[in-house]
């Protein structure tokens, strides 16, 4: 199976280890993994800001890009969802990419509801092993492609790895993009309560797969401080599989060691 | 210290009804509210408790209910309400000729000033002294109460949260739960204050305050006044919902019955309110059904025994037929479920009030802008993180994150945003289409993350070892107020891509 990775840009600057976590992971089910160097940004900020026209050319190079994509694959589920359910709308009256832009969306996953939904993967029978407690966090995104328990079904194919749910597992972190930052006390508010379901849990480490998600939460669980560590799902996996060594996050709140 | 409770035909009530909450300065800042709010503790436990056990039991109900076929019926549901806003002019005819020929005498109100004209001039020709009414959101955005004040109407609200709110000189904050912000002894203090009667906070008590002051009031009453959930074309009939029985009371006690009813409320039929019926109140409340539905075809029958002798509907565009045109036209779907307050993280946090307007929460940042201008309320399609929720819980469908973001997009289009903005995102934007100029942008972005991390900066895997920031400059200030900032790790994504293309020989 061919699968060209779309890494998204704050995933390429800010986590690049899930999206090695990810490649890894699909070659070693067999896929063929291209990169298409070209790649920048699939234009969400733009859109949810209102720059409509800025969004709609990122959108046309994107669909340029991956033109020649069998399945395009991304760790980041807010991504996936601004390609499947806005490209077509937003590519609509121009001929030359209306299609290319519902081409596009068909052919776009994000990476476990790939794992889960086309690979079939069974961790079980890989005899994946991974020792840790976690408690898992649901971005909000993943409700627009129609991804609901697919990640917690995954950690429950682990070996050792001990699931705790999360209160409130699907209320908003408060990220938002541009929101977290021009309306700090709402984005605060929101933060702040899902820091506070995740100080309940008592688990040493949280999971969560969307980049934004992640520079929220962990922020704002250094500055309560929650010591919990941060890792993705994509992370465990290959850990898990034995494809990367395993690496224990660092706590947030633990100062530098010098 | 003895009290002694107050005469209900002697008594009026603060008739202001929070009219500063509802109806702020405008263009409206949510600032300061929302900063309020987000300190509140007690605001928060509130609304946070009404909400997230609706939303909750919502969750439930709907599957429990329509199994695999929720998202179905919300889909058909949607669809009944989409067909009859794309035909309106032929349902709004149909409606007014049968409920005409039922006995109705049926008005058409262009805005919120006709509106409380014609109820006035009812009331005057009809020497009303006295006006019981039942909830209705769309007498708040015309300010009945006070208009009705100022010729010597005295207005009671007789739902309790209403009544309550009336009491305190106090303003809804929800769509269906008007007083989710108040708790029991805030009701307490209000009855002691006002009704004369012993402090208690005990529900039951509280409820019986409330019946007793309000049944006195009913045979009294010259006209009542209501709202209307739904319109029925096809038999002319005006529908409301109530779980307390005061809305049919309203309705069928006094000898003129007045309805203000959006036009947006139409469906076409008594079968089509049925599947609504079936969504609404398990989307709002979890209930299969509100205790009372009334479906009021015209007034008293001369062979019947109950009911007003008069009747009247007023419709009401006031900018709807503006919200009807075909890229706004979905909004208009809203059949007041407040299922998107009670599912949305931002309204958990902030309330009612916060939004500076009658109609708060997801759909009321959507229609708000609209019935009062975008330029005046800037900040409601903003002040979400479109985390979707909204749309899931919505019965009908409506894609508010969508509408949302196109709002955004108007904002840009018509010059009312920042002008700051304009320049990071489109500098952004031009940045994100040369593949050369985003490498380099992220190389210089990271380069001055770390720099600034110091000594928070830890050795590791160059993939992951990162540092931190607790302040970020200028106008990303808003970040590093609430939260501290990770930096990126040494090296991206890309670069362990060129490793592992070598290491694979290509």
């Amino acid at each position: 199976m061919k699968v060209s990775f779309f890494v998204t840009c704050l995933t390429d600057t800010f986590y690049p280890r899930t999206a090695i976590a990810a490649v890894k992971v699909l070659e070693h089910l067999g896929c063929e993994v291209d990169f298409p160097q070209e790649q920048t940004c699939c234009g969400q900020p733009m859109y949810n800001t209102g720059f409509h026209d800025d969004s709609r050319d990122l959108a046309r190079r994107m669909v340029r890009v991956f033109e020649h994509s069998d399945h395009v694959v991304t760790p980041s589920g807010s991504c996936a969802a601004m390609i499947r359910d806005y490209y077509p709308d937003l590519l609509k009256d121009d001929p030359a990419y209306a299609q290319g832009g519902i081409d596009l969306a068909a052919k776009t996953f994000e990476f476990i509801e790939f794992l889960v939904n086309v690979l079939k993967v069974d961790l079980k029978a890989m005899q994946a092993r991974w020792e840790g407690q976690v408690t898992y966090h649901y971005s909000c995104h993943l409700r627009g492609i129609g991804v609901t328990d697919e990640a917690v079904r995954v950690m429950k194919q682990i070996d050792g790895l001990d699931y705790v749910p999360l209160p409130k597992q699907d209320q908003c972190c408060g990220f938002g993009g541009a929101f977290s930052i021009k309306y700090p006390p709402i984005s605060g508010a929101m933060v702040n309560d899902k820091v506070g379901c995740i100080a309940s849990t008592k688990a040493p480490i949280v999971v969560s797969n969307d980049a934004g998600c992640t520079m929220n939460i962990a922020g704002a669980c250094r500055r309560q401080g929650v010591a919990v560590g941060f890792k993705s799902l994509p992370e465990i996996i290959a850990e898990g599989l034995g494809l990367l060594p395993v690496e224990q996050p660092d706590p947030v709140t633990t100062p530098a060691s010098s | 210290m003895a009290q002694t409770p107050v005469d209900p035909l002697a008594f009026t009530p603060p008739s202001m009804h929070g009219e500063h909450l509802l109806d702020p300065p405008l263009p409206y800042d949510i600032t300061k509210r929302a900063s309020a709010a987000s300190v509140n503790i007690q605001l928060q436990q509130f609304v946070a408790n009404g909400t997230t056990a609706k939303d909750s039991a919502r969750k439930l109900v709907m599957p429990a209910t329509f199994g695999e076929h929720v998202d179905d019926v919300r889909a058909l549901a949607g669809s009944i309400k989409q067909h009859t806003l794309d035909h309106l002019d032929y349902y709004l005819e149909q409606f007014i000729d049968r409920a005409t020929e039922a006995g109705v005498k049926v008005h058409f109100a262009a805005d919120s000033k006709q509106a409380n004209a014609i109820c006035l001039e009812i009331a005057r020709q009809n020497n009303v002294k006295l006006c019981l009414k039942s909830k209705s959101m769309v007498t708040e955005e015309t300010h009945l109460l006070p208009a009705l004040e100022s010729i010597g109407v005295k207005t009671i609200e007789t739902d309790l949260g209403e009544f309550i709110l009336q009491l305190d000189n106090d303003a809804p904050s929800h769509l269906v739960a008007p007083m989710i912000h108040k708790d029991r002894t805030a009701v307490g203090r209000a009855f002691a204050r006002e009704l004369g009667v012993p402090y208690t906070d005990v529900p039951t008590e509280l409820t019986q305050i409330a019946r007793q002051y309000l049944r006195a009031l009913y045979p009294k009453a010259d006209m009542g006044i209501s709202g209307g959930n739904f319109l029925v074309a096809e038999t002319g009939s005006v529908v409301i919902c109530t779980n307390e029985g005061n809305g049919r009371l309203c309705t069928s006690a006094p000898r003129i019955h007045v309805a203000f009813v959006g036009i947006e409320k139409m469906v076409p039929t008594l079968s089509h309110l049925g599947v609504l019926l079936k969504v609404l109140a398990r989307s709002s409340t979890a209930q299969p059904l509100t205790c009372y539905t009334h479906i009021m075809t015209g007034p008293k029958r001369a062979h019947e025994h109950d009911g007003p002798e008069e009747m009247h509907i007023i419709l009401l565009d006031n900018q709807r037929t503006q919200i009807l045109r075909e890229e706004t036209r979905e909004m208009l779907r809203c059949i007041r479920c407040g299922a998107c307050l009670n599912a949305c993280p931002v309204y958990r946090k902030i309330g009612g009030h916060a939004y500076g307007a009658v109609y708060s929460g997801p759909i009321g940042s959507l229609i708000t802008p609209m019935l009062r201008g975008l330029d005046n309320y800037k900040d409601l399609p903003n002040a979400s993180s479109l985390c979707g929720a909204c749309y899931e819980a919505c019965p009908v469908k409506i894609n508010i994150p969508k509408y949302l973001v196109q709002l955004r997009a108007d904002i840009v289009k018509s010059n009312l945003g920042k002008k700051a903005d304009a320049v990071f995102f489109r500098t952004w934007a031009m940045t994100l289409k040369h593949s050369l100029l985003y490498r380099m942008g992220g190389w210089f972005q990271s380069r001055m993350f770390r720099l600034q991390a110091g000594r928070t900066l830890r050795k590791g895997s160059p993939y992951s070892a990162r540092g931190w920031l607790n302040k970020l400059p200028g106008p990303f200030k808003g970040w590093t107020d609430q939260r501290d900032m990770p930096t990126p790790p040494a090296k991206n994504f890309r670069h362990w891509w060129h490793e592992h293309q070598k290491s694979k020989g290509q």
